[in-house]
């Protein structure tokens, strides 16, 4: 049996750059980090306007347990400390530093030599100070991920290596360039939350990928390597736990720990590997700039706060009628307006397309193929639930479950009909959880 | 959205000019009341910032449209079209053609009229109006399937919104309708299989009187009217003299040995519903597509099928024949073309399977007691109707939900 989730779609692929090795971009000569680029509590600034920083300097400090700390990712002066666009659509309070060319570490950054065997205390501690929070997309801290409750034990700790976004590569080149680092990383996981299993879900378009983590685990029992056939939302946590599982993590506010899972993407295993054995802050990361609109589309190691555009012109520049500008991959993506953002922890891939493939397409009604249906990988009625947002009967659409729409976009992607479903759910999904804190104030008040 | 004012610094601080950083940091830190100092820079900037494009995600889509869809259909109607033309000649041809004008015409004439945005290039408009025409016998007059066609389109699609909004099958509700004020010519204008080989015909001829070409009185009939009333005979024999028995028992065993016609098509019927294996064709595409899930055609046809077998002999239960009740009659059109229609039959897998078995019955039981022989466009007709009701019914159970908690909620 093809090991996979029910639902999902199969959208054009087009891995432009899965055959472009990661190069590593020149240091900018100004960045813009926002202090928050995680979900959580927001950060605390502690340098200010004129402070001299070094590479790998904290220039926040975590604002509570859910959120952790930012770092300087050149060496140089604190220019600016004030609200500044973001990728994540709107203004965050951002340090700007301007490099002074000197590319100089903070001193206490060095090896351990015993790194291999320290304590899940002593990973998380790290993990935390080198202020990582998930790769993938939605950065949620990982020390707490890496903590879960007595009550919830965790035997099983799911690699993603799916990378089911259209045009993205950046987690399938770490895959061929670093597996050993992954691995690293992913007994540093199991190690901290006590998992005695690992499993690396890889698709099947990236047979290399599969090849080259299959013998980097050698002879090991306790990594599993397994390939999924080829689907998106695959990547998507439940959806990923689900195909190399079996098990279905319970509905919000249900968490994988619930099912005794813990998932990480690839990029983060290398960031807590760094971070574990090196103490080394999460400064850079790998991010694909791509799209039907890019010159020569590469996979490029940025420093955090780089501005869109260097990366950008690094990767040749724009084609003629780039039209939209994402961070993320084209089903999840955040449209831009300006390339002026910058690279967050957050930011797998820059994709850039061209007029045709962002036109607007005008919305028919429903003519009730079902497709959205079949596609919803949570097992949804996605038409229904847009129609009833339209409406705005959000008690009807809270009782067939639009809290539970993961927002993957497939429903969108295979309708005939062209209908902007998941936005009209989102809506609804958004005015609802708007109505419920608004309730449960007014009960505690 | 950031004022310009904001938004200029970055913008001015590519990795090549390291100087443009250090100004665009102080113009960040000036207040609107200092803004206009920098602002001649700032505006030229401006200009030179690229500017994409804002939309919620997804970004990509699927190539699948509505248009495509319908198209599509139509054009796998196009193997039972030509069969047709072949067993009933130019006429059946030439009579669904004029359906898929009508149709066509009617959707464009009424938005013109109610100054609307004209919807006939989504296709679905001569879908139904190939549909009317499928579901006509083949000797009917040329007004029959244009009045239909219009009565589709303006009485059960157009009023209730259009594409997506129709409650009913336009089609099969067009037929209805003329079944209803046209008894006789939809009842009783069936011509047989080449009967334009027949002399003083062509396959070009238009006028024809089907009474004409009627050699027994039933021999023009469909194979279902014909086994309906040869089955009555057989189950009160005694009420009747014995050579109406032996000829009705006849007729009966004849249509048994006639499965291979039936799957053919070369047999009266309906312009479109006679050719099993032409429909065949075409909805194997659908299949191939996507664009029908077999839930529905498979459960109702396995219904008619399994019911026909029991109930339909004429030596007590389990005698009948149920290639015979699957083949006869428009239960392939049905099942694969109407029942599967998008529009007007339930969005969920459980919800088809319902609607399918629920179709079968309804056939089963217009078949065997009702007073038509045949059943499955009034089937579908009804269970067009309870489609929002079996959507309600079988939400799916959702990821992550046990079952009971799926079903509490819905």
């Amino acid at each position: 049996m093809k090991k996979t989730f029910r639902g999902g779609a199969h959208p054009p692929e087009f891995k432009l750059t899965a055959d472009r090795p990661i190069e590593t971009l020149a240091p900018p000569a100004l960045v813009q980090i926002p202090v928050t680029q995680h979900i959580g509590a927001p950060g605390r600034v502690i340098v200010a306007k004129g402070d001299q920083v070094k590479i790998g300097q904290p220039i926040t400090e975590p604002g509570g347990f859910v959120s952790v700390p930012t770092h300087a990712s050149i060496a140089g002066t604190v220019k600016a400390v004030g609200s500044h666009v973001s990728p994540l659509g709107r203004e965050i309070e951002s340090v700007t530093i301007e490099s002074d060319g000197t590319e100089q570490w903070v001193e206490d950054i060095a090896e351990d030599p015993n790194w291999a065997s320290v304590s899940p205390d002593e990973i998380r501690a790290r993990v935390r100070a080198a202020g990582l929070a998930g790769m993938g997309g939605a950065a949620f801290p990982t020390h707490v991920k890496l903590a879960p409750p007595a009550e919830k034990p965790i035997d099983t700790v799911i690699i993603n290596g799916a990378e089911c976004e259209p045009y993205l590569t950046s987690d399938h080149r770490l895959m061929l360039e670093r597996p050993q680092d992954i691995l690293e990383g992913a007994r540093l996981v199991a190690l901290a939350v006590g998992a005695k299993k690992i499993i690396v879900g890889i698709e099947n378009n990236k047979p290399d990928a599969w090849q080259t983590l299959r013998s980097a685990v050698g002879e090991r029992q306790d990594i599993q390597v397994e390939m999924l056939p080829v689907k998106y939302p695959q990547g998507a946590e439940k959806q990923l736990i689900n195909a190399l599982t079996r098990r279905e993590v319970p509905p919000p506010p249900g968490l994988p720990m619930d099912v005794g899972c813990l998932v990480q993407n690839v990029g983060s295993c290398v960031a807590i590997y760094d971070a574990v054995r090196y103490r080394r802050p999460l400064i850079e990361r790998v991010v694909t700039v791509t799209g039907s609109a890019i010159a020569e589309p590469k996979n490029v190691l940025a420093r955090i706060g780089t501005p869109f555009a260097d990366l950008i012109n690094h990767a040749g520049g724009y084609l003629n009628g780039a039209a939209k500008l994402l961070m993320g991959g084209p089903m999840m993506g955040i449209s831009q307006w300006t390339d002026i953002v910058p690279v967050i922890k957050g930011t797998s891939g820059i994709v850039v397309l061209s007029a045709e493939d962002a036109a607007n397409t005008d919305e028919l009604p429903c003519i009730g193929c079902g497709r959205c249906v079949a596609a919803c990988p949570v097992f949804l009625l996605p038409t229904n639930l847009a129609r009833l947002s339209e409406r705005e009967m959000f008690d009807e659409a809270e009782k067939i479950g639009v809290l539970e729409c993961i927002e993957c976009g497939t429903c969108t992607y295979v309708c005939p009909s062209k209908r902007n479903l998941v936005q009209h759910i989102r809506f609804g999904k958004t005015t609802v959880m708007a109505m419920k804190r608004k309730s449960t104030q007014k009960q505690t008040a | 959205m950031v004022s310009p004012n904001e938004m200029t610094p970055a913008a001015g601080s590519p990795p090549e000019k390291p100087d443009s950083g250090s100004a665009a940091a102080g113009k960040a830190e000036s207040t609107p009341a200092e803004a206009p100092k920098p602002n001649p820079p700032t505006e030229s900037e401006e200009k030179s910032v690229r500017q994409f494009r804002l939309s919620s995600s997804p970004h990509l889509r699927d190539q699948e449209s509505v248009q495509r869809i319908m198209i599509t259909v139509t054009l796998t109607l196009v193997p039972a079209m030509l069969g047709a033309a072949w067993v009933f000649g130019m006429r059946a041809l030439l009579l669904t053609l004029i359906g898929g004008a009508a149709a066509v015409l009617s959707e464009w004439g009424i938005q013109k009229f109610f100054r609307m945005k004209s919807t006939i290039s989504d296709g679905s408009a001569l879908l139904t109006g190939v549909l009317v025409s499928f579901n006509l016998p083949p000797g009917v007059p040329w007004w029959i399937p244009v009045i239909g066609s219009f009565f589709a389109i303006a009485i059960v699609k157009l009023p209730f919104g259009g594409l997506g909004w129709n409650p009913l099958n336009p089609a099969l509700a067009g037929r209805a309708f003329l079944l209803a004020s046209w008894p006789l010519h939809m009842t009783r204008d069936w011509l047989p299989a080449f009967w334009w080989k027949q002399s003083g015909y062509s396959f070009f001829t238009w006028n024809v009187n089907p009474a004409s070409l009627m050699v027994d009185g039933v021999s023009t009939a469909t194979p279902l009217e014909v086994a309906k009333n040869a089955l009555k005979v057989l189950r009160d024999g005694d009420s009747y003299p014995t050579d109406i028995f032996t000829a009705a028992a006849n007729k009966f065993t004849e249509l048994g040995a006639q499965t291979i016609d039936l799957a053919v098509g070369t047999v009266g019927g309906c312009i479109g519903e006679t050719s099993a294996i032409l429909l065949l064709i075409g909805a194997a595409y659908l299949f191939y597509k996507n664009y029908i899930d077999w839930r529905t055609p498979f459960s109702f046809i396995a219904v008619v099928g399994i019911g026909g077998w029991m109930f339909g002999g004429a030596d007590g239960f389990f005698s009948g024949d149920a290639l015979f009740h699957i083949f006869a009659g428009g239960l392939i059109l049905g099942a694969f073309y109407m029942a599967t229609d998008m529009v007007t039959t339930p969005i969920t897998k459980r919800g088809r399977l319902i609607f399918g078995v629920g179709c079968g019955l309804i056939t089963l039981m217009i078949r065997m007691i009702g007073g038509y022989p045949e059943g499955v466009s009034y089937a579908i007709l009804l269970m067009n109707l309870t489609t929002p009701l079996i959507d309600r019914w079988t939400i799916p159970r959702r990821f992550g939900h046990t079952a009971s908690t799926a079903n509490a909620k819905a």
